[in-house]
């Protein structure tokens, strides 16, 4: 099992540009433009975004398509103005030119990016772009690229990521998947499906047919394998699903119901919880040997596990100390110590992948908030409070977070939505991801590797 | 999977149509194994798995309806709580005196949660509620082996509102014939 996802044709080739001679002269004294993205509710920097140039109408509509797509992710990262292209005062047809900067400073572009598309004779299509810093008249970045043209929107996702993490210093986040759970029918007999797609909700797939509950669907870190909890035969059982064959597979034969399963960062181990005669504790399972370790023994419910970026400890809920609160632990179930003391009570922690903070779900005053704190229990922020916020997945960089949110219904008529919501660290930026149906238990995954 | 859940559809349909003949019963319907018949029954008092009332005769002993009916499928629980309270004890009792009574009978005890609990928690809660079910009905001398439990957490609402009334219909632990 476990097949490493196959290497497909798709993939995506990269050359990185290093034009430093020819621009070195323009404004070397100029202060760097960088975004501090650390900073709430910035102004968000105005950018320019060319449509990519093509020698054929077909790569020209291929060049204004992949551009959309720049200009969307960077826009809903909220750090970006995208600035009208009917403003813009030149259309820079070769990737050779130099922009005329005072045309772009005029309609008050700090940054610009242009490219062109390329048919190559194999068939796949590549594109080349470049990034400016407007007013200092430096060029700040390059490469090329090239993939499949059935694959051209993550071309617009690398290279949105590339001027992200150009012009914050971070790394970007655009080149990703989310898998949730969709839903439908009434609350008494909902039908859940669990199923995929670009984190823009673009190329929107069903991974599951609805014939068996599920939930709680995570990424492995590593290979293009989900693990959830699945009602297959009315056993709730942790399961993996391969994303390219289809294939599954319960995850051992545990006496009890497995639920809440979270890999590791080297994607070698799953950490779950398993009821046993009504109470529910931590296990550990490594996917190669399929040997299982008892983490926590307590009466108290154990459940919600979530591995730190360096594989050491695992933060988790537990109700030990009589209402559910966060606790971590090191990851051979030493040094079980809670970290959260606040009213209400305290569930799904995660560990962000930076290392530095835990987003959780908390409970109290009848509301349902996502929040984070630092990993000691300091400095708690809640970013989102309202009637129903439940189930933070961080994004691959750490600085924003999606969850579901459940918004009741007026009347009868007025069906509560369920649906999945990004938000920045700082509290600010929230932005619905639209999706077909309702959803749920969204999860995003690791920068999509080059090569897929 | 689909078979048994079509069985439950039309045990539901025919508990309903059972109780609307008999008096009114609370409208809380669209749980798949029994709707709101469950609360009138226990109200009811009644202990004996005979015929209540004319419109029963054609209840099949020690079948779900027979159970919703005449003993009362289900027990409810207080807010992120799992104990049984007096209520739900007396219920436990005529399930256990129903079921030795019908001994070739094996049944799941069906835990649930209201919505006010985070996914993963809910699915915890509603284990350790059709435990503590089952463990009472195994002190009443009702084998084990013929008692089974899954938790649902909050998946699974029989009452759809957001409010104290529908949350206290979803805190139950549901009793289905296999």
């Amino acid at each position: 099992m476990m097949a490493v996802g196959k290497r497909m044709a798709t993939g995506i080739k990269q050359v990185v540009f290093l034009m430093v001679a020819l621009f070195l002269i323009t404004g070397a004294a100029r202060a760097e433009l960088v975004i501090d993205i650390t900073q709430g509710n910035i102004k968000p920097l105005p950018v320019a975004i060319s449509d990519f140039a093509g020698k054929s109408e077909a790569t020209a509509i291929v060049g204004q398509k992949i551009a959309d797509v720049v200009r969307a992710d960077l826009e809903r990262s909220g750090l970006f103005k995208i600035i009208d292209k009917r403003a813009f005062l030149q259309q820079i047809s070769d990737i050779q030119t130099i922009p005329v900067f005072s045309n772009w400073r005029k309609i008050n572009a700090q940054a610009l990016t242009n490219g062109i598309v390329t048919a190559l004779p194999d068939g796949r299509i590549e594109i080349q772009f470049r990034l400016w810093d407007v007013f200092s008249e430096q060029y700040l970045t390059g490469h090329k690229l090239s993939t499949q043209p059935t694959n051209w929107r993550r071309l617009g996702h690398k290279v949105a990521d590339y001027i992200y993490e150009r012009l914050t210093g971070e790394s970007g986040y655009f080149d990703t998947r989310v898998v949730y759970v969709s839903e439908s029918g009434p609350a008494s007999r909902r039908v859940k499906r669990l199923a995929i797609m670009d984190q823009d909700g673009a190329r929107h797939q069903f991974l599951t047919d609805g014939s068996n509950l599920v939930l709680t669907p995570r990424f492995s870190p590593s290979q293009q394998v989900i693990t959830y909890l699945s009602y297959f035969n009315n056993r709730p059982r942790v399961y993996l699903l391969d994303i390219d064959t289809g294939q599954q597979e319960v995850l051992g034969e545990f006496p009890g119901m497995t639920f809440a399963p979270r890999f590791s960062p080297s994607g070698n181990q799953v950490v779950m919880s398993m009821s046993e005669n009504g109470n529910s504790d931590i296990y550990i399972m490594d996917l190669r040997t399929r040997a299982v370790k008892r983490l926590t023994s307590h009466p108290g419910i154990d459940t919600g596990p979530s591995f730190s970026p360096d594989g050491k400890q695992i933060t988790f809920e537990s109700d030990r100390g009589g209402r559910q609160q966060l606790y971590v632990m090191n990851v051979d179930g030493s040094n079980q110590k809670r970290i959260s003391f606040g009213r209400g009570n305290y569930g799904t922690p995660v560990w962000s992948p930076r290392g530095d903070l835990i987003a959780f779900t908390k409970l109290t005053g009848g509301k349902f908030s996502i929040g984070v704190m630092r990993t000691d229990g300091s400095q708690e922020r809640i970013l989102t409070e309202g009637f129903h916020n439940e189930g933070p997945s961080w994004a691959p960089n750490g600085r924003v977070l999606v969850f579901f949110r459940q918004i009741p219904g007026k009347n009868q008529q007025d069906q509560d939505k369920v649906r999945l919501w990004s938000i920045d660290l700082t509290g600010y930026n929230e932005r619905e991801i639209i999706t077909p149906r309702d959803g749920s238990d969204p999860a995003w995954s690791p920068l999509i590797p080059d090569g897929r | 999977m689909r078979l048994n859940l079509g069985l439950k559809f039309l045990s539901m349909i025919a508990a309903l149509t059972l109780v609307a003949a008999c008096e009114t019963a609370p409208q809380d319907s669209g749980d798949s194994s029994g709707g709101g018949a469950s609360s009138q029954a226990s109200a009811s008092g009644s202990g004996s798995t005979g015929a209540t009332s004319g419109s029963t005769t054609n209840v099949q002993p020690g079948s779900q309806e027979d159970l919703v009916l005449n003993v009362g499928d289900r027990v409810f629980f207080g807010f992120d709580q799992y104990n049984l309270s007096a209520e739900a004890r007396e219920t436990a009792q005529r399930q256990a005196a129903w079921l030795k009574a019908n001994p070739t009978v094996t049944v799941a005890i069906e835990g649930h949660a209201d919505e006010r609990g985070t996914r993963e928690y809910n699915l915890a809660l509603g284990e350790r509620r059709a435990t503590a079910v089952k463990n009472y009905l195994v002190t009443l001398g009702v084998s084990a082996a013929r008692v089974s439990t899954i938790s649902y957490g909050k998946e699974r609402p029989v009452a759809e509102g957001h409010n104290e009334q529908a949350w206290s219909q979803n805190r139950r632990g549901v009793m289905v014939v296999n």
